[in-house]
């Protein structure tokens, strides 16, 4: 079941939805891209089809959606606090397949990690459903097919996709069909089968390549600035933050903003002890993490191959150029 | 649904200074807790830190604090009679009841005692103190916790305290915890259990230390200090490889620990 739509149908498709949800898509951002005259893909809040960059690929992900860079927790004075209030009328985020395998690692850690879930993230979570921007091709460093997450068949209520002069919709949840104007025909997304860029995630990391000089190539060329996880659909570190309002600091905030176990500051306990100075070490924790340990922790790897680290890294380190390089440097070591 | 992160006030019935930089807060608290849980505390302007659990009464818990900024001592000492708001407490804690039985020797460093505090306590109560032991190191006479604790520990059961270093005249042992490691007369080092806490290079060195002597790697427990941030498993800040330090540990079994890596 689905749609074929031509521009002026999905128009008005997406205004009859604007009027139910608040519709969240990539969106073309001019000029506010990393260079002069550098335009940049990212989410935000649209009501016009227009709007919806369903070409390009986003250079940042979907999750500050779910987790603002900075979120407000609640206000507090003396003795009491408040919560923060929250805009909690129903969202539709577009977005593509690995981006939605990349909402199943922020459920993991929000709503499964630990005895509780996140009260925070689980307000906003339950009024956010999803729907699934078809992939007819593959883009500039995405590995989605090596790492599982080109294709997935649940998790959205309809598939969305340029086709001809048009737009093609697959409807999977029914309810939805009532928003849309166009053409009924049997519709099927489209996704990656193969992309240009391969990688071959190692099975077996051992012990010996935490403390191998692999890393120190990257203690050089890595700044730190930990721009690769901020785009990375599957981070999720925050850090707690106190803003007082008066210099008494009896009237304030607590707010979580993003973190980074790329930045300084991360690993900081009292009394000034550190983890991981060389940047080289927040690298292979990074790494690891992706490809390794939440595998061990969730059963399957937290990287989604979507490749936005790539894009980003102003020291033009490549991810899954990484990648590979460990695997060989691991078969070497087995030698 | 509940929301883990409002803290909740406590009063403050007590300040207890130790050292220059290291107060204990002795705040009202009812319900379980163990040793080597912790607390996340909110502290006015600086947000909220893990603070362990350095003693546990009917209806308080102590919290052993170091001053790590420019905090005055006016500021520490206005809080008596104030409240400081708490969660918690979270993380796994030691199972006192485990080293109770047979040989144990607790091995701990500066702000490393706040947590096995109480396995200390409970270990000087045991039917046999005469098997238990304890390790206690500080960085200088002045930067000594728990003075009165050690006075009463040292009556009852095996205890060496030493400092790093002291100025000339100093009475007491001089030199790194793992000085003292070798010469422990453990009867049965199979079954001898060990809990290791403090700083990273001193855990390693004591670990290393207590296997050299025979002890098993299954005997033996560490406690890890990580920034957790969260305490609840979210914020990923205590994160060792699959392990998070705040639900997972910060107590872990050596067998656990020796494979996570920073």
């Amino acid at each position: 079941m689905g749609f074929v739509m031509n521009q002026e149908e999905f128009s008005k498709t997406i205004e009859n939805l604007s009027k139910n949800y608040r519709l969240y898509a990539p969106v073309i951002k001019k000029g506010e891209g990393r260079c002069l005259d550098e335009d940049i893909v990212r989410y935000d809040f649209v009501t016009k089809a227009e709007e919806i960059e369903l070409e390009l690929k986003s250079d940042y992900s979907f999750k500050e959606i779910l987790l603002p860079l900075s979120e407000t927790l609640f206000f507090f004075t003396e003795n009491e606090t408040k919560v923060a209030d929250k805009n909690t009328s129903d969202v539709l985020v577009f977005l593509r397949s690995c981006d939605l395998h990349g909402l199943r690692r922020l459920d993991d850690m929000y709503l499964r990690n630990g005895k509780e879930k996140d009260f925070f993230y689980s307000r906003i979570r339950e009024h956010v459903q999803f729907v699934l921007i078809g992939c007819p091709h593959s883009y500039k460093d995405c590995f989605c097919v090596d790492m599982g997450a080109n294709k997935i068949d649940e998790g959205y209520v309809f598939t969305i996709e340029p086709k001809g002069d048009g737009f093609a919709s697959e409807i999977k949840d029914d309810d939805f069909t009532k928003y849309f104007v166009g053409q009924s025909e049997h519709v099927k997304v489209s996704y990656v089968t193969e992309n240009e860029t391969k990688v071959n995630v190692p099975n077996n990391v051992p012990l010996s390549i935490y403390k191998s000089d692999f890393w120190r190539e990257y203690d050089a060329r890595c700044i730190a600035c930990g721009r690769c996880t901020i785009v990375c659909p599957t981070c999720t570190c925050f850090t707690m933050q106190d803003t007082f309002y008066d210099p008494n600091g009896k009237v304030g905030e607590r707010r979580r903003v993003n973190a980074s176990c790329m930045i300084d500051g991360y690993t900081n306990v009292a009394g000034g002890g550190e983890y991981r100075k060389p940047h080289g070490q927040r690298m292979r924790f990074k790494v690891l993490h992706k490809i390794k340990d939440y595998k061990a922790r969730f059963g399957y790897n937290m990287c989604v191959g979507c490749g936005r680290c790539d894009m980003v890294c102003p020291e033009y380190i490549s991810f899954s150029t990484l990648i590979n390089k460990l695997d060989d440097q691991i078969k070497k070591e087995a030698e | 649904m509940d929301n883990a992160y409002i803290p909740f006030p406590s009063k403050v019935l007590e300040v207890i200074k130790h050292t220059e930089t290291e107060y204990t807060f002795r705040l009202e608290f009812s319900g379980d807790v163990k040793p080597g849980q912790f607390f996340e505390v909110s502290i006015p302007k600086y947000g909220e830190a893990p603070i362990s659990v350095s003693g546990i009464g009917e209806n308080f818990v102590d919290l052993t604090i170091r001053r790590v900024g420019v905090v005055t001592n006016e500021v520490f000492e206005k809080y008596v009679g104030d409240t400081l708001l708490l969660r918690g407490p979270y993380g796994n804690g030691f199972d006192v009841d485990l080293y109770n039985q047979g040989e144990t020797v607790v091995i701990a460093g500066g702000t490393g005692v706040s947590p096995v505090r109480g396995v200390i306590d409970a270990l000087s109560k045991s039917d046999d103190p005469q098997n238990k032991y304890a390790i206690v190191g500080f960085r200088s006479p002045d930067h000594m916790l728990f003075r009165d604790d050690l006075k009463v520990w040292d009556e009852k059961l095996n205890l060496t305290v030493t400092v790093d270093g002291a100025d000339e005249g100093y009475q007491g042992k001089i030199g790194l915890v793992t000085k003292y490691i070798p010469d422990l007369p453990i009867k049965d080092v199979n079954t001898a259990k060990a809990v290791v806490v403090g700083p990273p290079a001193m855990m390693k060195f004591s670990v290393m230390g207590l296997l050299d002597k025979g002890f098993k790697e299954e005997n033996i427990w560490v406690s890890q200090e990580r920034r957790m941030c969260c305490g609840l498993g979210k914020c990923g800040h205590c994160r060792i490889g699959e392990k998070y330090v705040c639900i997972d540990g910060p107590v872990f079994n050596y067998t656990e620990s020796k494979g996570l890596i920073d």
